[in-house]
């Protein structure tokens, strides 16, 4: 390369040379031609040029302008919140227009700086592609191939050996500390249980349905056609801790509960026990109570279409047939909404018979 | 007493002086300072997601500030007073706070929310950018990988945001979460069980997404960032070819002065659109959606858009459960963790597959225009298809309820499509993508159409055409097709005259009309 010949006969000092030379000089270093580089205004000071200069002080401005506001509002503008209408529902618009102004005169001025005062400019760069294979191999035997000098393969053994045994282990500690984060799953079952458990969590008593503030729930609460959500009336029943409880308690007319109750043969889980007590099974009277949980992925399903006894999740549309043991009718769920068997207490009100039989909420690998 | 008086004039020289004395800066500053950046508006894109990060640094650390994540439940006592005494987690309250009682607070989230959004589509518009013009071909295939790994990881990054306000939206996102987690055969409930600590919820899975959130994934993205840059610099832009444009150069603007300043200019005005959002549009109103209940949600309930795939292949998935053995593998396993590992993988090793597929070795830095690979580019609209019908299936209950169609139907119409529509843009797109280089060929053989009829002596009516450079003895242009843009208007070649510039009145006079005489007749 010629570079070298140049280089050594370039001088920075040389007074003859512009400033625009010293940068061609520059770039012609790094492999940058600047193949043209013209002024946009060649006579200076011209009313186009002014026009240019007036625009950009224009959005420097607007950028002072906008950031005062922002500033102000910030410090003086009635932020607390109210209820209702007020003043302070425009603290946040105003400083988005005072900061969004601030910010757009500021890209605005320096982009028309650059784009209609600096120089028009066309450069090429060499891209470089070739590669030096005598570089490769140098770097290569120096740097990659230390075997001469370390020897491991072949003259010392013993060092690969005792380098992998300590090494594979050392990898294993850095892992193994993650195992913190285990937990059984299978430790009293949580998976398979819920808030409605009386041995777990009421001493063995049947476990009341309650509202969401506590309060028990008696069979003329719900309306015919009705359905509240319903907690298991424990400690912490009604909160996320028993994230797995919640369950819809569903008043079903007459007709759909005669259908209700002649469909729980479908269910092995939710079938009368005795042929001759229509109370036996899943259903008590005209009332029916499943796991508000989607067998999906969790979601509550909590859309109860009356007039068609479905229910249907609001997040991915899987629709049960409520007077058919919650049959996935449409949509991905594959399973059935668990059944919590009911009745009623000698004081009237909603109790479980014993926990759901079957796991509620989304699938699992050990779910039976 | 004498005051030294300090010449400002000649600082920058001094202190720059002064610094290489020690550190030996001139040379290598210069380099980067030279470099050539080429000028095109679609390389804009991925310094929409650069900046975009950036702001949601600045706005997550001033929320940070502020937000508590902790799962312990309190009774709200604050401004809002819908929500008094209530009990929420500790994180849904503080975000509560941030939103009413801290002052500017508001705005901050709003920011951080739409940037996080910007920030995706961004990524997203960008990727196609570079699918769709070959940019990721040897040597960029790495640089590609980097930007695809930091969609996913900036998929993860915005689900963990969306997740620790703990309101009721995030928190059944929390629950599909772990629905997803323990769908997958064998290790699925230990897994679930590890990552919230227990049976769901539990008290930890918002501190633990919390930290995810805050230093783990941003410090993984801004290292892949910085790589991303490195190899961007080292490797050097791609360009469209052109004029003087070849395989071996890079012609445009240097660093220094022209791109840096327009860059920076770039920066504010993306910083601009974000605050002004911030401010003025309305964005994930937590306030409405309450703190989370397992038993309460609403219809309507989305992630945010670029999560909503998710959801919807969620829906569309038909209800498949596997049995083996008396275990279960619930159909979510192949819908929400085979698909997206396979749409992971097969991205990832897109460029590999290409070039293997094409017997392709060499080192490419011309971009390729959409329509001079028909195949790659149907491919891309087979995956854009793809994509769409999964978007729009996972708000498919919003579209079922405005336009009122049958939910059902939505769903159905969302797996016929799903399996029907990207095959038929494949094909579509290929045959777009072979007429518009026909049309090219066309107008490079016989020239541009002019829109002047002549009739010639014979009585036969003709139009003019323009060609684009020599002719042979037939009249047919001897351009060979190159793969770049053909002007196909008697405007693109001049022919007009430049439009007039000035908004009110003309700033400078127009140049006057070209005289006939120059449109050569064919």
């Amino acid at each position: 390369m010629s570079s070298q010949d140049n280089n050594s006969t370039f001088d920075p000092e040389d007074p003859s040379l512009t400033r625009f030379d010293l940068v061609r000089e520059g770039a012609r270093r790094d492999g940058v031609e600047i193949v043209h580089y013209e002024p946009r205004f060649p006579v200076p000071g011209t009313k186009a040029e002014k026009r240019v200069e007036r625009n950009i002080a224009l959005w420097f401005l607007a950028t002072g302008v906008g950031a005062l506001v922002f500033v102000v509002a910030y410090i003086w503008w009635p932020w607390e919140y109210h209820a209702g209408s007020g003043r302070d529902k425009f603290y946040t618009p105003i400083l988005g227009v005072g900061l969004g102004l601030a910010l757009l005169g500021l890209g605005a001025a320096q982009i028309i700086w650059a784009k209609r005062l600096l120089p028009s400019e066309i450069s090429v760069q060499d891209r470089h592609n070739e590669v030096d294979t005598t570089e490769q191999k140098l770097t290569g035997v120096t740097l990659l191939n230390m075997n001469d000098e370390l020897g491991v393969t072949r003259r010392r053994p013993l060092l690969k050996g005792a380098l992998a045994f300590g090494m594979l282990p050392l990898g294993a500690a850095a892992i193994v500390p993650l195992g913190g984060m285990i937990k059984d799953p299978h430790k009293g079952e949580p998976l398979m249980k819920t808030g409605f458990d009386a041995k777990e969590f009421n001493k063995g008593k049947p476990v009341r349905l309650v509202r969401e503030d506590g309060t028990p729930v008696r069979p003329q609460d719900v309306s015919v056609g009705g359905q509240i959500t319903a907690f298991p009336g424990v400690d912490h029943g009604t909160t996320n801790v028993h994230a797995d409880s919640p369950t819809l308690l569903i008043h079903l007319r007459d007709d759909d509960a005669r259908e209700a109750r002649k469909n729980l043969a479908n269910k092995a889980v939710n079938a009368l026990t005795d042929a001759n007590d229509p109370n036996s099974g899943g259903m008590w009277e005209n009332f029916v109570a499943y796991s508000k949980i989607c067998t999906h992925l969790g979601c509550p399903a909590s859309l109860y279409e009356q007039q068609t006894n479905r229910l249907l999740c609001p997040c991915h549309q899987s629709q049960f047939q409520i007077t058919d043991n919650a049959k996935p009718i449409f949509g991905p769920a594959t399973r059935r909404l668990p059944m919590l068997p009911i009745t009623v207490d000698e004081e009237g009100f909603f109790v479980a018979k014993s926990d759901y039989k079957v796991p509620v909420g989304a699938a699992f690998w050990e779910r039976p | 007493m004498k005051t030294k008086k300090i010449d400002l004039a000649t600082l920058p020289k001094r202190s720059a002086l002064q610094i290489d004395e020690r550190f030996h800066m001139a040379t290598p500053m210069r380099r980067l300072f030279n470099k050539v950046f080429p000028d095109h508006w679609s390389f804009l894109l991925g310094e929409i997601a650069l900046y975009s990060f950036i702001v949601l640094l600045l706005t997550g650390t001033f929320l940070s500030l502020f937000f508590d994540p902790s799962m312990e439940e309190v009774m709200y006592n604050g401004v809002y007073t819908p929500l008094n005494g209530i009990e929420m987690s500790k994180a849904y309250e503080s975000t509560l706070d941030i939103s009413f009682e801290v002052r500017g607070g508001l705005i901050m989230r709003q920011m951080h929310h739409w940037a996080a959004l910007l920030f995706m589509a961004a990524i997203v518009i960008h990727m196609l950018r570079v699918f769709f013009t070959g940019a990721f071909r040897k040597p960029r295939e790495a640089n590609w990988m980097i930007g695809f790994l930091l969609f996913w990881l900036g998929f993860m990054e915005g689900l963990f945001g969306y997740s620790i306000p703990d309101d009721g939206l995030s928190g059944t996102g929390l629950r599909v979460i772990n629905a997803i987690t323990q769908s997958i055969p064998v290790i699925g409930s230990w897994a679930g069980f590890a990552l919230f600590g227990g049976e769901f919820p539990g008290t930890v899975i918002i501190p633990r997404f919390y930290i995810l959130h805050v230093l783990i994934f941003p410090a993984i993205i801004l290292g892949l960032i910085a790589a991303h840059m490195g190899l961007l610099v080292k490797q050097k832009h791609t360009q469209w070819p052109g004029p003087g444009r070849t395989n071996e150069n890079v012609v445009g603007v240097r660093m220094f002065p022209g791109f840096a300043m327009k860059g920076g200019g770039f920066f504010m005005i993306t910083f601009a659109v974000i605050a002004f959002m911030g401010g003025v549009f309305q964005i994930n109103p937590i306030w409405l959606f309450g703190p989370y209940q397992a038993s309460v949600i609403s219809s309507a309930s989305q992630p945010d858009w670029y999560v909503m795939f998710l959801d919807g292949i969620a829906r569309l998935w038909p209800a498949w459960e596997i049995r083996v053995f008396d275990h279960t593998i619930p159909p979510i396993f192949w819908a929400a963790v085979i698909l997206p590992g396979v749409i992971v993988h097969l991205g990832l090793l897109y460029p590999f597959l290409e070039a293997r597929f094409m017997k392709d070795k060499a080192h490419h830095h011309l971009l390729q225009r959409p329509r001079d690979v028909p195949v790659r580019t149907g491919l891309g609209a087979m995956a854009v298809t793809f994509y769409m019908v999964l978007f729009l299936s996972g708000g498919n209950d919003v579209i079922a309820q405005h336009f009122d169609i049958s939910l059902n139907a939505m769903t159905w119409a969302g797996r016929i499509l799903l399996l029907l529509a990207p095959p038929a843009a494949y094909w579509i797109t290929y045959r777009i993508c072979l007429g518009l280089q026909q049309h090219d060929r066309e107008v490079l053989a016989h020239g541009i159409e002019t829109g002047i009829i002549k009739r010639a002596p014979d009585g036969r009516f003709y139009e003019v055409h323009q060609p684009l450079g020599p002719v042979d003895e037939h009249g047919h242009g001897l351009l060979e097709y190159e793969g770049a843009a053909i002007p196909k208007k008697m405007n693109k070649i001049g022919a007009l005259g430049p439009a007039v510039k000035g908004f009110f009145i003309p700033r400078e006079l127009p140049p006057p009309p070209p005289a006939k005489k120059e449109l050569v007749d064919k």
